[in-house]
């Protein structure tokens, strides 16, 4: 399968990714390499082979559903770029 | 020299009161003055007041008689472990200003073993990378040189390349890795150092910046396989805070070192010979099969015939894990941030600025395999692929405790070398690959010089949860190969 521009567009719409006009074709060249090379996959029967999931070394845990961590509210904010009070700021979404 | 001790030495100089807790960091913060702007091996060193701090409490510990396993041992921690209170950027200008409220459970694991900082080392942008050559803050520099060549500046390797820098240089006993593809193996072979990726599970992923969370795992970076042992005691472990983490209990790895290997089985896979192999990697792995039969071992010839296929299956999952933990980076919570008008608009600016090249396009090559249309074709496909590739691994253990391969297909390459062609930085990773599909044990270990001078590395691939043979096997290799050179810019030459 070959990329052309409009997917490659649309894929970093997707990934939120802003690409300008010119970086698109230099993407889309690096990315249709590296999918030709992939598709030597197309060979290899997989008829009744089931998915890998994880590496199924051992079975997923469910815990307790309660707080185990928490009252570190002000360590996180810190974290942000940008905050408002004890909120994360955005641009208005809603008008 | 302090700066060119093992841990295991280390370990027995301080208990036996030959130097101090604080005169071994002094060294090493010393050996990091001097060479780290040079080498870049270390994106943030800690305060010397800090790391002097941490060494007197454990010079206490010793005078107490309460020593951890690894107390008073300076290290490097690769940036990409969450450190509480210090910088942690994954090489990544989204993250450069990035400071954890939480430490990681590897680190804190080695914190409470006594473990003493020195400062956090570099790497590939998000660990993605073979020659840490993607780092936002600048490459890394291999202290290896080329025979008769001082100018031109190799790869250490990736994406650990400051960690396996910094071990073979002197600026740190020993450092931690992480292995998502071969990024523990691979730097450790180009720098002539031991590396060991542990069974995916024995190691926490809590607190660890995640690149592809089914194949991440931490391990130890060291100058000897005990070493590589006694380090991996202190870092794994069951955590409830990571789902994958295995309860198995932690053997006292160290002590497999040493063990006699009569009578084990090793498996040299046919299909890692690969064309084209260069003659010094094949004389050496030629070498490593003599020296394990003269050990007792029984070698056998074993396929596994999906191995040419692993690495185009890692470069679609380990992509498209990617995409999805790398969603994260939105520009609002942590991290970097471009204003723009709207929301969307501060995501896109945001990731655009933040990411650099390689990992913008991992994240859309991700984002590609997962869409609507092509998720089947690719990504299904890759995960039923893996599936056969694990099965190659399970089939070739029925047989044989262990298989031998030499770690990378080179030496050290050249910075700027494999840049343009994405693909042929990818095939550096060919031999370590396969292991971090299956999730089995692998460890690389330094046993020979190439003709220009420059180290190359063997591989032992063993069972799920298997490490104890790994090393064995290794340390045979280690006493056999007498690997005692150091590289050209070390803390301990021209002092």
């Amino acid at each position: 399968m070959s990329l052309d521009l409009a997917t490659t567009r649309r894929i970093a719409k997707l990934a939120r990714i802003g690409l300008e006009e010119n970086e698109l074709e230099a993407t889309r060249q690096k990315l249709n390499g590296i999918l030709g090379w992939i598709d030597q996959l197309a060979e290899v029967d997989v008829t009744g082979v089931p998915p890998m999931v994880g590496t199924e070394t051992e079975t997923l845990r469910q815990r307790e559903d309660k707080v185990t961590d928490g009252n570190c509210r002000n360590a996180l904010l810190a974290c942000a770029p940008e905050t408002s009070g004890p909120f994360y700021t955005v641009p208005k979404v809603v008008e | 020299m302090l700066t060119g001790l093992t841990l295991t030495q280390a370990r027995a100089g301080l208990a036996a009161r030959k130097f101090s807790a604080r005169e071994l960091a002094q060294a090493h913060l010393d050996a990091i003055t001097r060479l780290n702007p040079g080498l870049n091996a270390y994106i943030t060193v800690l305060p010397e007041a800090d790391v002097l701090a941490s060494a007197d409490a454990a010079d206490a510990r010793y005078a107490a008689g309460t020593a951890g396993i690894m107390d008073g041992l300076p290290i490097g921690v690769k940036d990409l472990f969450c450190t509480k209170g210090v910088r942690t950027t994954a090489a990544s200008k989204m993250l450069a200003d990035f400071v954890p409220p939480y430490e990681s459970t590897v680190t804190a694991n080695l914190l409470g073993a006594g473990a003493v900082f020195l400062g956090k080392t570099n790497l590939d942008e998000f660990a993605m990378g073979s020659a840490n050559m993607s780092s936002a803050f600048g490459p890394t520099t291999n202290p290896w040189k080329r025979k008769g060549d001082d100018t031109t500046a190799l790869v250490p390797g990736g994406s650990s390349g400051g960690s396996s820098a910094a071990v073979a240089a002197g600026l740190a006993l020993a450092a931690t890795g992480t292995d998502t593809g071969g990024s523990i193996r691979q730097p450790a072979a180009y720098c002539g150092i031991v590396g060991l990726k542990p069974t995916y599970g024995r190691c926490s992923r809590w607190g660890t910046i995640a690149f592809a969370s089914s194949l991440d795992q931490a391990g130890p970076m060291t100058r000897s396989v005990a070493d590589a042992g006694l380090m991996l005691e202190a870092m794994a472990g069951f955590d409830a805070k990571d789902s994958t983490s295995s309860n198995r209990a932690v053997p006292a790895f160290h002590k497999a070192v040493g063990k006699s290997v009569k009578g084990l089985r090793v498996g040299i896979p046919a299909e890692y010979r690969a064309p084209g192999l260069p003659a010094d990697v094949l004389a050496m792995w030629e070498q490593g099969i003599a020296w394990l039969k003269a050990a007792g071992c029984e070698v056998v010839d074993v396929s596994l015939p999906h191995t040419r296929y692993g690495l185009t299956t890692y470069y679609i999952i380990a992509p498209a894990e990617c995409s999805s933990n790398l969603a994260r980076y939105d520009g609002i919570r942590f991290g970097m941030r471009k204003d723009a008008p709207s929301l969307d608009g501060v995501y896109e600016a945001t990731r655009a600025a933040g990411f650099g090249q390689e990992v913008r396009n991992r994240i859309l090559m991700g984002t590609y395999v997962l869409s609507a249309g092509y998720y089947d074709a690719y990504y299904l496909k890759a995960q039923k692929v893996r599936t056969l590739i694990k099965r190659d691994f399970e089939q070739a253990f029925e047989t044989v405790d262990v298989l031998l391969t030499p770690t990378a297909p080179s030496a050290a390459f050249a910075q700027g070398e494999n840049m343009d062609d994405p693909v042929q930085m990818y095939l550096n990773d060919i031999f370590t690959v396969p292991a971090s599909m299956a999730g089995v044990p692998a460890l690389s270990v330094p046993v020979g010089l190439n003709e220009t001078g420059l180290p190359l590395g063997l591989q032992v691939i063993g069972r799920h949860f298997d490490e104890e043979t790994v090393l064995s096997i290794g340390g045979a290799l280690e006493a056999a190969a007498g690997f005692t050179h150091i590289p050209s810019v070390h803390a301990g030459a021209g002092a």
